[in-house]
């Protein structure tokens, strides 16, 4: 099955020193600086960040399931919503998959030891824990009531909560996004083995470099304009009152500025991810990979020029519409080519479906019909209709979590056997994986039809003609929860009891499976050499370019 | 939708937007369906161990299907813009019309004041087949008026004037509603908007407590607030004639020209920011002394300034 041949024979595995087993104090563990270590405490800490912001929005959907105000106050409803996009964007969504699949396999796939700054990588996860900890206490212990977008006059004038501290919480994450950012550009230009050239990449890599590249430039935004929602609530210094001359439309600019390209932040680093898996489980190379490395860069460059359209009915400019309508039709066309590109690397495969496989094309169904709807909110005269209704809600979640939660849960099953050297229980993994499309589904499909119909967002008590979507949403919310309890159970049940995986248990190309699972602390022994393109899984066309007509591998060298 | 029972839509303009929403959809869920079969046959066919033929693919399938698509995307999606621009830019026309409604936005309320000074709370009542202008502000944070039975939706901000402008065509009763999240009580930000046909229309608003019209509170206003001792024609200190100046072209001191629009006025009325050219920066600031009702009628007056003027040189 694989084209790949491998120099060394896996060694018995039990007594292999490997990155796990070398240390196993607590201390070893809060002073590592081993990028597989960091991405082990950064999986441990988003996963209980996205259960509490789980948990947040499980109580907004039995609320919603009358119209009528049953469970909470209309105040800690809006504390509850706010609580679960704040954490779910910067404690979970954000940091991701960069930080646990990026952090372990950057430096695998380009063949280093390392990342490029290792103490750095240890700092950007205290800063994370910092702010994020920090956070959630904030939203726990005194509430914020602002929704993630801290719009301005609200959060700087009239909201009741502790705006400021949650604030200051976001500042401090925030530049443990801007270390992993520095740290990835550094590694992948500084650090890749001989003859990994920047078109052998796989394409991941090239995800996370495009990523790094959003994050250093638009994060530090978010710290400004953090900063001067600080400012201005707690030294008072007018910025955006519009009492004292301020303009409240500009923090929707800045603050857009950023959380636009953070939606790119959220879905690069999952198109990376099902691009490995699409190929390894189709045993296809990838079809049309320079178009698709443009793509991921196009997306990043194009990205950050597409604010303006979450301000069509915010009263800004006609011309302004225009324009920023226009550059958000043009930013789906690589989104498009990209989607093109995974079904035609189907086309002539020898496709199995194993469950990261039924979670990429999870990935592939759901990112594209949030994706397609993307065009009616770029629309002007539909998104005036649509603009804070649920059929927006409807649309990020699509891509988001029906996007971005699915490939972070099929990377994680992919490279599971490379991180802890046990294979998951693989029925039980297809089963969380169906079930997760349908709970998904369920619970964000009729929220495109309220939508039309216009039912407006962050409301706790809401016409009773919308019932039963908001009915069938939370029973497919239900559905969801158990979806993603399921891999926490038989994940943690395969750390002890799960069957020894072998170096490639999957038979893949990329260079991360050329060593032993779990890797060894220096990742290799001695330094792979690389000599042709990612994704050799069948004969190169007889027909085709030149970066595909490589000599046969030789895989990494001892 | 077309069909859905509880978004009838009441307005040309609705049924264009659903024309155009459920065009789009076709042609999206096209693109979709498209990928979804493909993704499907190829997994049955080419799954693995299966017959089918894994032949090396032809040249052409490496580059030229590669390119057409990317094409015949970018085409696609240029073709949906220029269309959707197309109905953006004919829906900016603002229609001719003296039927203005003043809207206030406050936490948790809407206020609403009708052309002939009636005030309504959560609620709006228009003339059927008549073109209504709102002209909405708010008194705290940012608030938007959604109104799905007629497709459309504006932020209204503080210490500036949006519009919107429609034209209702089926008597009914229907809902608006509060859509930008503005603190504890958002989701009770919500009315009826009620659609009456004209001589219904006429009837409900002769019924409504006698008050001033806006403009006469304002004629008031201007007298109480000290406003004519400088701008009445005639008096000894040199300030602008209010005359036609509403919609007028205002040459600014330091350079620059601006229309003198609501917007402006309340400016000049609360910040005295925009000082025309030519005259003193002597004028004081009413910030916190005038409030934005009062606001609303010195604006009505001095609007209705211009229309005499129009009306006198007719």
């Amino acid at each position: 099955m694989t084209d790949t041949t491998l120099e060394f024979a896996p060694a018995a595995e039990p007594l292999e020193k490997n990155y796990l087993n070398e240390e196993t104090t607590l201390w070893s563990w809060l002073t590592t600086t081993d990028h597989k270590r960091i991405g082990i405490l950064y999986t441990l800490s988003i996963t209980f960040f996205f259960f509490i912001g789980g948990l947040a929005i499980g109580v907004v959907r039995l609320e919603l399931m009358t119209p009528h105000a049953d469970i909470v106050s209309a105040e800690a409803y809006n504390r509850l919503f706010s609580l679960h996009g704040i954490i779910m964007v910067w404690f979970f969504l954000v940091p991701s998959i960069p930080t646990t699949l990026g952090n372990f396999l950057v430096p695998m796939m380009i063949g280093a030891h390392d990342v490029a700054f290792p103490r750095l990588n240890l700092l950007s996860w205290y800063l994370f824990m910092l702010g994020a900890l920090f956070t959630l206490y904030v939203l726990i212990a005194g509430g914020v009531d602002t929704g993630w977008t801290f719009y301005t006059p609200l959060s700087t004038s009239y909201a009741t909560g502790h705006v400021a501290a949650a604030a200051a919480g976001v500042f401090v994450a925030g530049f443990s996004t801007i270390a992993t950012g520095v740290n990835f550009v550094a590694t992948i230009h500084m650090l890749r083995a001989p003859g990994m050239t920047w078109f052998r990449l796989p394409l991941f890599v090239w995800s996370m470099y495009a990523v790094s590249l959003v994050m250093l430039l638009a994060t530090p935004v978010l710290a400004m304009t953090l900063l001067l929602i600080f400012a201005e609530r707690v030294f008072g210094m007018p910025v955006f009152d519009p009492a004292q001359g301020g303009d409240p439309l500009l923090f929707q600019h800045l603050f857009w500025f950023y959380s636009h390209p953070a939606v790119y932040i959220m879905i690069l680093p999952a198109m990376g991810v099902v691009s490995e898996i699409f190929t390894c489980f189709a045993r296809r190379r990838i079809f049309g990979y320079t178009f698709m490395v443009y793509a991921l860069l196009a997306i990043a460059v194009v990205g950050f020029m597409v604010w303006g359209h979450h301000m069509f009915v915010a009263g800004q400019s006609a011309l302004a519409d225009l324009v920023f309508s226009f550059l958000s039709f043009i930013v789906a066309v690589p989104s498009a080519i990209k989607v093109f590109n995974w079904t035609a690397t189907l086309y002539r495969g020898q496709i199995s479906f194993e469950a990261p496989m039924l979670y990429a094309m999870g990935f592939l169904a759901l990112f594209t019909l949030g994706g397609l709807t993307g065009l009616h909110l770029a629309s002007v005269p539909l998104d005036i209709h649509l603009h804070d209704t649920y059929f927006v809600i409807a649309h990020f979640h699509f891509i988001m979590v029906g996007g971005t939660v699915s490939a972070f849960l099929g990377g994680i099953h992919y490279w599971w056997p490379k991180f802890t050297g046990r294979m998951y229980p693989e029925s039980w993994a297809r089963f969380a994986a169906i079930t997760m499309s349908i709970g998904f589904i369920t619970t964000f499909l009729p929220q495109y039809v309220m939508g039309y119909a216009g039912m407006p967002r962050r409301y706790q008590i809401y016409l009773p003609q919308f019932q039963i979507y908001h009915v069938i949403s939370s029973v497919g919310a239900m559905i969801l929860a158990v979806a993603y309890i399921m891999p926490l159970l038989y994940l943690g049940w395969s750390l002890l009891y799960g069957r020894r995986a072998g170096s490639n248990p999957w038979g893949a190309t990329g260079l991360e499976w050329q060593t032993s699972s779990p890797p060894p602390k220096e990742n290799f022994h001695g330094t792979p050499r690389v000599v042709e393109g990612p994704y050799v899984y069948h004969d190169a066309e007889t027909a085709s370019g030149s970066e595909q007509a490589a000599p046969r591998p030789q895989g990494a060298h001892r | 939708m077309i069909g859905f029972s509880d978004v009838p839509e009441i307005s040309q303009y609705a049924s264009a937007i659903d024309v155009k929403f459920i065009v789009l959809t076709a042609l999206t869920g096209a693109m979709g369906i498209l990928v979804f079969v493909l993704v499907i046959v190829f997994s049955i066919r080419y799954r693995r161990g299966s017959p089918a033929s894994r032949a090396p693919l032809p040249r052409w399938m490496q580059r030229d299907v590669e390119i057409g698509w990317t094409v015949a995307t970018l085409f696609t999606f240029l073709f949906v813009f220029w269309w959707m621009a197309g109905a953006q830019l004919s829906a900016l026309a603002q229609p001719k019309t003296n039927f203005e409604i003043h809207i206030e936005a406050k936490q948790w309320m809407w206020k609403v004041e009708q052309p002939n000074g009636a005030r309504e709370i959560n609620a709006i009542h228009v003339p059927a087949n008549t073109d209504v202008r709102l002209i909405m502000t708010s008194d705290d944070v940012i608030h938007s008026l959604f109104l799905p039975a007629l497709r459309i939706k504006r932020d209204v901000l503080p210490g500036r004037y949006t519009y919107l402008w429609f034209k209702a065509q089926r008597p009914g009763t229907y809902n608006f509603m509060c859509t930008q999240f503005c603190g504890t009580d958002h989701a009770r930000m919500i009315g009826h908007f009620v659609v009456m046909t004209p001589e219904d229309y006429a009837r409900w608003s002769m019924a409504q407590p006698e008050t001033d019209d806006l403009a006469r509170e304002g004629a008031r206003l201007f007298v109480s607030f000290g406003c004519s001792g400088c701008h009445a024609p005639g008096s000894r200190v040199h300030a602008p004639d209010l005359h036609g100046l509403y919609g007028r072209q205002i040459p600014l001191d330091g350079g620059g020209f601006v229309t003198a629009d609501e917007t402006y006025i309340r400016d000049c009325i609360l910040l005295n920011k925009h000082i025309p050219a030519g005259y003193p920066p002597v004028m004081p600031h009413f910030q916190g002394v005038v409030n934005e009702e009062q606001v609303t009628s010195l604006l009505a007056y001095i609007r209705s300034l211009s229309a005499e003027q129009q009306g006198a040189s007719r």
